[in-house]
């Protein structure tokens, strides 16, 4: 109860205040310009050559202030935006006329979850471990090699290593496709082949991903080893003759563990929006190559449902990551 | 100077510091261009770096040399705006919250984790869309300054509230000293090495979201910095045509410029923390 009622429902409400806040930011910036969404579009698509006769121009204004929600008031419009978003329905595309928004960002969806999880999670695993070895043993000559290493590779942003490693693995020595989430024309189906290709093209950008994110890991978590390391239970359990394997598993790898859990809550956004642009480098077929493609087009609605939705995720992924916390950390129950 | 002398003993600080100074003289340099960076076809198009054009020249008829003089100074430009900017955000709401406390103080931290926790980038993708056209230096490093404050505004916070709980704090007070004038006098001296090293970052932070903004085709594309001399040889399709010394400049050059703000933060900060001192050099 008291877990409840101390922790729970405190957290709970900053969630929804989180996403409201954001939601809004979301409602609000688009109406900030002094043009005209509609006239905008409208001039957009006379711009791109089709014509249409004034009448049905008429009905599709009207058809476009609806979709907008630009009828009303400020505050009904409002209203009508959190309806919409309740029913999760973001209008329609204009890059892809008339797929419905939803529809666009489902297909794109598990490419870009995918890549996420399967990066995130291996980055953060092998950055734990290696870090942790290197910062156990921290005299040691490989120890100072992987370091000088990633103290190179870790501030280069996402999108310029893409690249580099673009040049290099794929004009250089070219081994891995440049760009796709499959080759061209292959169809979906639950076969060897089929996985094996969606592998293959995944490999460049998740190498991208996982070595500037293990670099991160790596260097945070041989700080924090390093300093565990000087603790009074890691110098009892030398005395008593444990061997070193065991004390650098068992006693203080894991013990450094636990802040990186709370580190990893707290930079998933910064990982969402760094894996975003790198599938746009390889023109993985994720919510990134969306969000280019919309940003391209000039379809602010797509763009809308892009945020809205990245809002939602990225601030549940980490109020789930904050709940589970106790299981790893029997110090904490939240009493 | 002696705290100078200290810092040079680590090779990260000498390193960072040398790098930083030759891109900042390249970024002098542009004052002397003989060429017009916005204008097309002021040299023979698409030649190999060679005496008189040093890094070759591009499709659109520039002196890369030349044109990345400029783009450095303009995306240093950029990062100095928007990461001071910022810098005065992030002490205000800093010291406010740590100092103050109370309900305004709940209140300043329950923003900064509004904006930790939201995917700012596609926020910041929506105003530049709405800015695009009209999108200069200044506004650019206004827009970057607005979302910058909020990790450095709590660690300023920390670190104002673990001064507060020292002797001298009361000693001031009790003597008449004024709020501001504690914060100015007694605090500051403390946080500025910390505020410092959070302007580094920053920094680094705005030129990464400039080069990825150019990328997205959100700034003026008319202005050189990084981020559009690095998009201008992708649309070029500079890599399918082997044109390597247009589009390894600007990779090369922000490479530099990332590692070695990144080196100069961490050596600072290194000197900073007493215990990771001791730790490096007692390894």
């Amino acid at each position: 109860m008291a877990f409840i009622k101390g922790y729970l429902i405190p957290r709970l409400i900053q969630y929804i205040l989180v996403i409201f806040l954001g939601l809004t930011a979301v409602f609000i910036i688009p109406r900030l310009t002094p043009t005209d969404p509609v006239n905008r579009t409208i001039t957009q698509l006379r711009s791109m050559g089709s014509y249409l006769d004034p009448a049905s121009m008429n009905a599709f204004i009207e058809d476009l202030n609806e979709l907008y929600g630009l009828e009303g008031s400020t505050l009904e419009q409002y209203g009508a935006f959190w309806k919409r978003l309740f029913k999760g329905d973001f209008g329609v595309s204009y890059f892809q006329f008339p797929t419905p928004v939803n529809q666009l960002i489902k297909t794109a969806i598990p490419w870009t979850l995918g890549m996420l999880l399967m990066t995130t999670v291996l980055s953060w695993i092998l950055g734990n471990i290696i870090g942790g070895l290197a910062g156990y043993f921290s005299r040691s000559q490989w120890s100072r090699i992987i370091d000088t290493f990633t103290m190179i590779i870790r501030p280069i942003p996402y999108y310029i290593f893409a690249f580099a490693l673009l040049l290099l693995l794929a004009y250089v020595i070219p081994i891995f496709p440049v760009s796709g989430g499959t080759g061209i024309g292959r169809q979906f189906a639950l076969n060897l082949p089929y996985i094996l290709d969606v592998l293959r093209h995944a490999f460049l950008p998740a190498l991208s991903l996982v070595l500037i994110g293990s670099a991160v890991w790596f260097q945070t978590m041989k700080l924090v080893v390093q300093n565990v390391n000087a603790e009074d239970f890691v110098q009892y359990a030398k005395f008593g003759g444990i061997r070193e394997r065991r004390i650098a598993s068992k006693y203080v790898i894991r013990n450094a563990m636990l802040p990186q859990i709370t580190s990893l809550a707290l930079s998933i956004g910064q990982i969402f929006s760094g894996a975003l642009i790198t599938e746009i480098v390889f023109s993985y077929p994720g919510l990134g190559m969306l969000l280019y493609n919309a940003i391209i087009t000039g379809d602010y609605n797509l763009i809308m449902g892009i945020t809205a939705l990245s809002i939602v995720g990225i601030t549940t992924a980490i109020l789930i990551l904050d709940l589970l916390y106790p299981l790893f950390d029997p110090r904490v129950r939240y009493i | 100077m002696r705290i100078l002398k200290d810092l040079f003993e680590d090779y990260r600080f000498s390193v960072s510091f040398s790098i930083l100074g030759i891109l900042l003289i390249l970024a002098i340099l542009s004052l002397f261009s003989p060429y017009d960076p916005t204008l097309w076809g002021t040299v023979p198009r698409d030649l190999k770096p060679s005496w008189t054009y040093l890094l070759g020249t591009n499709s659109k008829g520039q002196d890369i040399f030349w044109q990345a003089t400029f783009a450095i100074r303009n995306s240093l430009v950029i990062a100095v705006i928007a990461a001071s900017l910022s810098r005065v955000i992030a002490v205000l709401v800093g010291m406010v919250a740590g100092y103050k406390g109370g309900k305004t103080g709940t209140v300043l931290m329950f923003l900064s984790d509004v904006f930790l926790v939201i995917p700012l980038f596609l926020i910041i993708v929506m105003l530049a869309m709405l800015v695009r056209e009209k999108m200069t230096l200044v506004t650019l490093g206004l827009l970057l300054a607005v979302f910058g404050w909020a990790w450095d505004a709590r660690v300023i916070r920390s670190q104002i509230l673990s001064l507060r709980e020292r002797g001298f704090t009361q000693t001031a007070i009790l003597s008449g000293t004024g709020t501001v004038r504690l914060v100015l006098n007694e605090y500051m001296p403390f946080a500025t090495p910390l505020i410092f090293s959070t302007l580094i970052n920053n920094m680094a932070w705005v030129v990464g979201l400039e080069i990825t903004l150019a990328f997205l085709g959100l700034v003026n594309m008319e202005i050189p910095t990084l981020g559009t001399m690095l998009q201008w040889a992708i649309s070029y399709q500079a890599i399918l045509l082997g044109y390597w010394w247009w589009i390894l400049t600007p990779i090369i050059l922000s490479i530099l410029l990332f590692v070695a703000l990144y080196w100069l933060s961490v050596s600072i900060s290194e000197y900073l923390d007493p215990r990771t001192r001791i730790q490096r050099v007692g390894t």
